[in-house]
């Protein structure tokens, strides 16, 4: 049973100063969710407290599979991710970097080797397989990061702002892997970004951040 | 000048033929360090990590010591653990006074503040980012432990070579707690002291330039490791 997201009634702020406030959103169905809205407006803390990386300061995220919302254990978190927009690169190989999810799940072998590689492919770097991963471009940086997230197999996928600091030709590559993914409609994807027009390419719902509050657009 | 040359010309002779005594110092004195440095990095690690991932009351003071204990003088730990290990000591009934324990313990003293403390300092330079994309993929906390542990390893092994390198060349503790028994607790650096004082400078210079070489070969590899290490942080996405 696929995996539904939603946040009620969300508040949060630093140094005093509210960023969401009330903010209350329903993930219900498949698709590509796109929230756009101004710098600091509260998009990047929206989808670290839906990703359960951050605590809000009052309201609730729930996720629901069937029936009652599901305890926010270490089960439910390996359900999800989130793509940070500093990927935060292990100082390892590319190929260890994308495994790492794999191997704190215990899988190994062929089987991880397989699904490795496909999330390489997936993302074009599968000829950058064995070098560090710290010497990648910042555009191969951020699909390193999809990668590694898509080979966990998420139900529910936040990328945060992907493409804010890449140039035009790994935009378009971050771009088609976002559009395959949602013709294969498998997860539920949560993108931020500040560019209204890639907004329109790639959303299936988009939406607006705005006075710490979420709406359709 | 010409008994400095001649001295020295002794010296590469005596190292050439390696006798079995000037061997026999050698491998006391790789031993005694060596395991007091395995010793501390076994204590040191956990405490590095525990400093670095915990919170408790007065850990700033912990680190202040735990800090300044990194340049304990050797004479001094020396002094404290003779008062100690000496008959009349509160440990005193374990007769380890000039034996290697002894030496060892001294040396696990000096090496354990090094080997903590910059593991330490390592651990917390590990950029917060690591632990929340560790978080994100969905690691637990020790699992997300385990790797800024490993995203600290260059720093981690830089401050072990440090301490061994600390340890190899002191002469203060040993000295006073192994007492440089010929054969038994006599290690490089005493004999180089005791040779000095006796005007034989040729086992000196011979045994201080195996030294030289040893801290040569232990700076070539602290070098490797921080070099490959700062190739790590060069890109730091």
């Amino acid at each position: 049973m696929a995996l539904r997201l939603t946040a009620s009634h969300i508040t949060k702020g630093y140094d005093g100063n509210p960023v969401l406030r009330d903010c209350t959103f329903s993930f219900a169905a498949h698709g590509v969710y796109v929230l756009t809205g101004a710098n600091g407006c509260g998009k990047s803390t929206f989808l670290r407290i839906c990703a359960l990386i951050e605590a809000p300061e009052s309201g609730d995220i729930d996720f629901f599979s069937v029936g009652a919302p599901l305890p926010k254990d270490l089960a439910l978190r390996r359900r999800i991710t989130l793509v940070l927009p500093r990927v935060g690169v292990f100082n390892t190989t590319v190929f260890g970097n994308v495994s790492y999810g794999l191997r704190i799940r215990g899988i190994g072998g062929s089987r991880a080797r397989k699904k490795v590689s496909d999330a390489l492919e997936f993302a074009g770097l599968t000829h950058k397989k064995d070098q560090n991963a710290l010497t990648l471009s910042s555009g191969e940086t951020q699909r390193l990061g999809i990668a590694r997230a898509l080979v966990i197999e998420p139900e529910i996928l936040f990328l945060d702002e992907p493409t804010a600091s890449v140039d035009q030709k790994n935009t378009e590559i971050i771009e088609e892997i976002i559009l395959n993914m949602k013709r294969d409609r498998m997860t539920t994807v949560v993108i931020t970004t500040h560019d209204r027009e890639q907004a329109k390419r790639l959303s299936d719902f988009p939406l607006i951040m705005d006075g710490g509050k979420i709406s359709a657009v | 000048m010409s008994s400095i040359t001649e001295s020295f010309a002794r010296a590469v002779f005596l190292i050439y033929h390696l006798d079995r005594e000037l061997l026999r110092i050698i491998m006391l004195s790789l031993e005694v360090s060596g395991t007091a440095l395995v010793l501390a990095s076994l204590a040191g690690l956990p405490l590095g990590a525990l400093l670095g991932f915990r919170n408790f009351p007065l850990k700033g003071l912990f680190l202040t010591v735990l800090n300044t204990c990194m340049g304990l003088p050797p004479v001094a730990v020396g002094l404290f653990l003779y008062l100690v290990l000496s008959r009349s000591g509160p440990l005193g009934f374990l007769s380890l006074l000039y034996t290697n324990t002894a030496m060892i313990i001294a040396q696990w003293v000096l090496a354990l503040p090094i080997v903590a403390s910059l593991s330490h300092a390592s651990i917390v330079s590990v950029d917060p980012v690591i632990r929340q994309a560790s978080m994100t993929l969905g690691a637990t906390p020790f699992q997300i432990s385990l790797t800024v542990i490993r995203e600290a390893r260059y720093g981690i092994m830089s401050g072990v070579i440090a301490a061994f390198g600390r340890v190899i060349a002191e002469v203060g503790a040993i000295l006073i707690v192994g007492g440089n028994i010929a054969g038994y607790t006599r290690v490089m650096t005493t004999t180089i002291a005791l040779e000095t004082d006796k005007g034989n400078f040729e086992l000196a210079l011979a045994l201080g330039l195996i030294l030289l070489g040893i801290s040569l070969s232990i700076n070539v590899a602290l070098h490797v490791v921080q070099k490959r290490g700062l190739a790590g942080a060069r890109r730091w996405p």
